[in-house]
């Protein structure tokens, strides 16, 4: 990853938005460089003298405004007329194809769905060298999706679909971010982009499609922490595909903890994925991430010990 | 048994009303101008603290010190108060106080309702700083829709916070009344609007922004408050768009109505300072009048990520480059007055010249989120950030500091103090760039603006640390200028009515001017009747005039004399 992503793309998508950040800079650039120095070349070359008297009083010359304005106006023609060419390049049209991928954000995690019934929250898997078609509402407030190396940032808005596309040139992880205020928690909803090459990412999809497989008899924390899980009804929230839940699920409240273990982040980005994480998430949720709409729950050490053997082999 | 006090001559009948009495009850429009400016510096000093506080917190990352909530406070806060509390009450305030003085009236037009705006305004703030005692709004100033309706944000905070805004609305709006019929009908005799002074021009320029952008914000704000209050459902079972179009509505000519008297102050003292006219007085008054225009049309650049479609884009792409052309108009002519001039430095020439230095930078930056695939990248990022506090705290606020130090010798009739003066500019230029040139870095490295606290990714940490300790740098650049201001009160060096030597008729009258301003006024016969007063043989309506290569009449151009 790069310090700087919106100056290393690596999309055909946001490859002409880059150009033209750095031809739009430049330009910039130029234009203030030319006022700051003559103004201070005009500070220097004017100053006071101390003699006395007037200065000639010119008011002004109807030739020099005129020049500078169709200076201007020139320098705008351009930049419009490189505006019309790279918008179009950077954010074709969408409404051809039904989409790849659905993103839906929530108050302060992101969901992913494919038609195959694979969901992650947090980690975006595309197939690289292929342009993916996002389609994206929100369930509560306005979020915004930006992966600036791989496409245009786009606005989530409840009751609306906004359609964006993404594409990876080349395998590699890429970090996004929600970028429109959405409340305490902006700040951690992060996500990662996982390009990965066709085979293989049809492989993850068919892995990540399937239920989550119970619990080994081998792994007795594991089966106790399956039943922590649904008495302290964690599935009031989440889901997991394939487990039975003390709980009837009622919707997309927290994140789908299928394939939970194989996920590299944690509550937005707070954390990476670890089992220490994972359990200092789960003793001290609202301090880790305050106001998140996950409480901390009352559970003693061993339960929470428990619990993160069960999710972390979620595979 | 009470005896009455015997009625000698010279006695006054009642105790003389207290200075605080006077202030409260006054209808005069340099009274009001200066409380105006009062108000304004307490909102800075709250705005200021709120503003440490959140660098504070971003100044290493995975901070604790306002976690959550709290720092999203502290962000509504400092943005409500700031744009509403602080730079338009300043704005106001110098309005008040010249725009009568320029022109040659007595007072504003309706000098009551002028008082009741003032008070309407601090109204407004003091509602606002009672929220937090009923949960401080933690929405934005911005205020999105649907996060700032009940389900997300229920403390009722935000119904105060919008009643404040409903207030002071109100309050601005009748004086964008007062400000449009006092240029309009209360000139004197010969002042045609084309000897209008530049100051005037804009702010009165400025009462039409006003008055056509703020009912928006009161519109939009009442539909918020049928929404929380009554439960109508306008953004939420309705389209949580439309909030967006209606604040940025008003919000964009809000920019502008917020720097429009800040050029106009840029553009009467450059030219006292460089001893010259203002280079191209009609390309100057007339690109205010496009400006005022175009800022209506230029909103929805606010919402280049809402998926608005590419047609609605481009449109409001196109104006908002366009928009770019007449504000280059102004810095060009601003650059050309200086040209062949006598340029003094001191403390408003200083300002005003790191005005233009900081204020380019801000509009340059600006032109690139016309460019609407950049804005596709760098909207809501700390680039944003970066760029509006430019255009706004290097832009607006600079301009007014300097016409602060222009205008403190008419305020009070003493100069502030040159050296205190020097060390609070040296201050406030290196604070305010160290704190927000950093933040353009960070923004193309992907910071989002509005989070309390960041990842610890390369760079990240010693860009933030290196904002928040600048932040301080300007806090005490800030805090010399208040001990100034006050010091040289009662300390400051004697001015005189025309410390600067001006061209306009406030410097005409005594420092501080009397009730009523004028006792006599010259007649008028051109746009600098002070230069015609001191030089009868070379007054500017009698100036001998040449045609020059192109056709046009051009003001013969002399050596020094």
């Amino acid at each position: 990853m790069s310090a700087y992503p919106v100056f290393s793309p690596a999309s055909s998508l946001a490859q002409p938005i880059t150009d033209l950040t750095r031809l739009t800079f430049w330009l910039g650039l130029g234009v203030f460089l030319i006022v700051a120095l003559v103004l201070i070349y005009f500070m220097w070359r004017y100053r006071h003298r101390g003699a006395d008297g007037e200065p000639g009083q010119v008011f002004g010359n109807t030739t020099d405004e005129v020049s500078w304005i169709v200076a201007a106006a020139l320098l705008v023609a351009f930049l419009l007329f490189m505006t019309v060419r790279v918008a179009a390049a950077s954010s074709p049209a969408t409404d051809t194809r039904t989409p790849d991928i659905y993103v839906v954000a929530h108050q302060w995690y992101w969901e992913f769905r494919t038609p195959d019934g694979a969901a992650s929250s947090g980690e975006l898997v595309i197939p690289a060298g292929q342009r993916v078609l996002l389609d994206l509402t929100s369930t509560d407030v306005i979020h915004d999706f930006s992966a600036p190396q791989l496409a245009r940032k786009i606005d989530v808005i409840p009751g609306q679909h906004n359609r964006l596309w993404i594409e990876a040139a080349q395998p590699g992880t890429f970090s996004g971010v929600c970028n429109e205020f959405c409340g305490p928690e902006h700040a951690w909803m992060r996500f990662v982009v996982i390009a990965e090459p066709l085979a293989q990412y049809r492989a993850t999809q068919a892995a990540q499609a399937a239920a989550a497989a119970s619990p080994n008899a081998s792994n007795a924390a594991a089966a106790r922490g399956a039943e922590v899980f649904g008495r302290v009804q964690c599935g009031a929230c989440h889901q997991v595909r394939g487990q039975p839940s003390a709980f009837p699920h009622t919707g997309a409240v927290g994140p789908d903890l299928t394939h939970f273990a194989s996920r590299r982040i944690l509550a937005g980005g707070v954390l990476t994925n670890t089992p220490e994480h994972l359990r200092q998430w789960l003793r001290h949720t609202q301090e880790v991430k305050p106001g998140a709409r996950m409480p901390t729950l009352p559970l003693s050490e061993s339960e929470i010990s428990d619990l993160s053997t069960y999710l972390e082999a979620l595979k | 048994m009470s005896q009455r006090a015997p009625a000698f001559p010279n006695t006054p009948a009642r105790r003389r009303p207290s200075a605080v009495w006077k202030v409260l009850t006054s209808t005069d429009h340099k009274s009001i101008g200066l409380t105006y400016m009062g108000v304004a510096a307490v909102f800075l000093v709250l705005g200021g603290l709120e503003a440490l506080v959140m660098r504070l917190q971003l100044a290493v990352p995975g901070n604790r010190l306002l976690a959550g909530e709290t720092y999203d406070r502290f962000l509504t806060m400092h943005g409500t108060t700031m744009i509403f509390f602080v730079l338009l009450p300043l704005l106001l305030g110098f309005t008040n106080y010249l725009l009568p003085l320029q022109i040659g009236a007595r007072d504003m037009a309706f000098p009551r309702m002028n008082a009741f705006s003032l008070w309407l305004l601090v109204g407004g703030g003091l509602l606002l700083y009672l929220s937090p005692f009923t949960g401080a709004p933690s929405q934005g100033w911005f205020s999105y829709a649907p996060l700032s309706e009940t389900p997300f944000t229920p403390q009722r905070g935000v119904d105060l916070w919008s009643a404040a805004l409903i207030v002071g609305g109100y309050g601005t709006t009748l004086t964008a009344v007062n400000v449009l019929v006092t240029g309009a009908r209360l000139r004197m005799r010969g002042m045609l609007y084309k000897r209008l002074p530049m100051f005037a021009w804009m702010s009165w320029i400025n009462g039409f922004i006003i008055l056509f952008a703020l009912p928006c914000l009161t519109a939009v704000l009442l539909m918020l408050e049928v929404d929380r209050l009554l439960g109508a459902g306008l953004f939420t079972r309705g389209d949580p768009v439309l909030w967006q179009h209606y604040f940025w509505l008003f919000g964009h000519p809000e920019i502008y109505l917020l720097i429009l008297p800040a050029w106009g102050l840029i553009s009467e003292i450059i030219p006292v300072f460089s001893r010259k006219p203002i280079f191209g007085y009609e390309f100057v008054a007339w690109s205010t009048v496009a400006i005022a225009f175009l800022s209506f049309a230029v909103y929805a650049h606010h919402m280049f990520a809402v998926g608005l479609g590419w047609p609605v884009e481009l449109a409001f792409g196109t104006t908002s480059m366009l928009i770019a052309i007449p504000t280059g108009i102004k810095v060009f002519n601003w650059l050309a007055t200086m040209w062949k001039g006598s340029v003094r430095y001191t403390l408003p020439m200083l300002y005003a010249a790191a005005f233009i230095v900081q204020f380019t930078f801000g509009g340059v930056s600006g032109v690139t989120f016309a460019v609407v695939p950049i804005d596709w990248q760098l909207t809501d990022t700390y680039y944003v950030v970066a760029h509006f506090h430019y255009v706004l705290f290097g832009g607006s606020l600079f301009a007014v500091l300097a016409g602060l130090h222009y205008l403190y010798p008419k305020f009070t009739g003493r100069f502030l103090d040159e050296r205190l003066g020097r060390w609070g500019f040296w201050l406030n230029v290196i604070g305010f760039n160290g704190v927000f040139l950093v933040q353009h870095l960070l923004g193309l490295m992907g910071m989002p603006r509005r989070v309390y606290t960041y990842p610890d990714l390369p760079g990240w940490r010693a860009l933030n640390l290196f904002s928040t300790v600048s932040g301080f740098v300007l806090g005490v650049g800030l805090l010399l200028l208040l001990i100034n201001l006050v010091r040289s009160r009662t300390h400051g060096r004697p001015a005189g009515r025309d410390p600067w030597n001006g061209w306009t008729l406030e410097w005409l009258t005594d420092s501080p001017p009397k009730e009523g301003n004028f006792s006599l006024l010259p007649p008028l016969h051109s746009r600098r009747p002070l230069w015609d007063l001191k030089h009868p043989d070379d007054m500017d309506h009698l100036r001998p005039r040449r045609h020059d290569k192109n056709g046009h009449i051009r003001e013969e151009e002399r050596g020094h004399q």
